[in-house]
């Protein structure tokens, strides 16, 4: 008996994992970032599911996973609360609404796309993407950027991707990584010979 | 049916190697694109366009899109499974991991160089969507209309905290005048 209820409560769980997500993820407006505050407040304050200082840390693996932000996040709180099924329930009360509502409106677009205001309204558009898409590498270029290294692994990835086209862009990124841990690498012994040197100077002394 | 495993197999790629999110997911998008010959990148604009404005993952909402358009409904689901799949299996599979070691030397070094050159692959991109949407470098040298309404919005983004819906709605009227 005791089994059939767990089993019970545990299906109670997941369906309310899936709502929580189901009904949340409509009005998440702008993607990952403006979902943070939202899933907060829905996760920690309300349902008490997780506690604010694991949500933290939900939202910082969320955001260094690859993959959409809120996606990651909906799958890591549903497998902290309720495992493998509760990843999954909250990736799909993620997932199936926005589907169905990018289907709609992409529908929509076709049926639309040659009428001359939604042309002139789309020439106003694309600039504000081109902006968006700025504003995000100057937004993470504030807190990635921390030193002369990093601008110069920045430039030299913008310059290889413009005027070498025929190498891959997910080649670019790994090689990024690697020697991201290169001149880590080499920096920590630069670091260390000089603080010897320094250590046989004032032994010297 | 191979039509749909090259959906997957690009879109689980594309997903595997989204590292950043959102935007930073785009010029990746906008590459593999290109490869594959699917759309070009004023098409792929219209379709940012169209994914910004709905709520959701704006890369999974891409994903969708393109999708749909290579092959209509079952190309959309392809194309999301497709996006969506790396990220449950990184997560059950490394979160836990991750949580251990984030602040480990080696991971921290490897975010270090991996973040930078994202910031120069959407660095990239921009420059990339600016020039192929004819607002810099076209037949005039820069468009003024394009330039003026990308400049105000960048600046709109980077000092306020203007909703981006909000904004795409505005430049669409201010489209319907000025275009």
């Amino acid at each position: 008996m005791k089994g059939v209820e767990r089993n019970k409560s545990k299906v109670a769980l997941l369906l309310a994992l899936f709502w929580s997500f189901f009904k949340l993820s409509p009005v998440s407006f702008g993607g990952g970032f403006a979902m943070i505050p939202v899933l907060e407040n829905e996760i920690v304050i309300k349902k008490r599911w997780i506690d604010s200082k694991q949500i933290v840390d939900i939202f910082a693996l969320a955001q260094s996973a690859p993959g959409a932000i809120a996606t990651n996040s909906a799958i890591f709180i549903g497998y902290q609360i309720a495992g493998v099924t509760g990843a999954l329930a909250a990736m799909f009360g993620m997932v199936i609404p926005t589907f169905v509502i990018i289907l709609a409106l992409a529908t929509v677009f076709v049926s639309f796309q040659h009428n001359p205001h939604v042309i002139a309204a789309l020439s106003g558009i694309r600039p504000v993407i081109v902006a968006l898409i700025a504003s995000a590498a100057y937004k993470m270029a504030k807190t990635a950027l921390v030193d002369m290294s990093c601008w110069i692994i920045c430039i030299v990835s913008t310059l290889v991707l413009m005027f070498c086209p025929s190498v891959n862009i997910i080649v670019v990124i790994l090689s990024g990584a690697l020697i991201g841990v290169v001149i880590v690498r080499c920096k920590e012994k630069i670091d260390m010979y000089s603080q010897g040197k320094l250590a046989k100077q004032n032994s010297r002394k | 049916m191979d039509l749909y495993i090259d959906i997957l197999i690009t879109f689980l790629k594309i997903g595997l190697v989204g590292f950043g999110g959102g935007y930073a997911i785009i010029p990746i998008i906008e590459s593999e694109a290109a490869l594959h010959g699917w759309l070009d990148v004023k098409q792929l604009t219209n379709i940012i366009a169209i994914a910004a404005m709905a709520p959701g993952p704006i890369a999974a909402n891409c994903a969708t899109i393109i999708g749909f358009k290579l092959s209509s409904l079952e190309g959309a689901v392809v194309a999301c499974i497709g996006i969506t799949l790396p990220s449950l299996f990184i997560i059950l599979f490394l979160g836990k991991l991750f949580l251990k070691f984030q602040q480990h030397a080696l991971v921290k070094a490897i975010f270090y160089g991996l973040r930078a050159t994202i910031i120069g692959t959407i660095v990239y991109a921009a420059i990339k969507f600016a020039v192929s949407n004819g607002i810099i470098g076209g037949a005039n040298g820069i468009d003024v209309k394009s330039v003026l309404v990308l400049l105000v919005s960048f600046v709109l983004l980077i000092k306020t905290k203007i909703n981006p819906i909000y904004l795409i709605i505005l430049a669409g009227m201010v489209g319907i005048f000025i275009f």
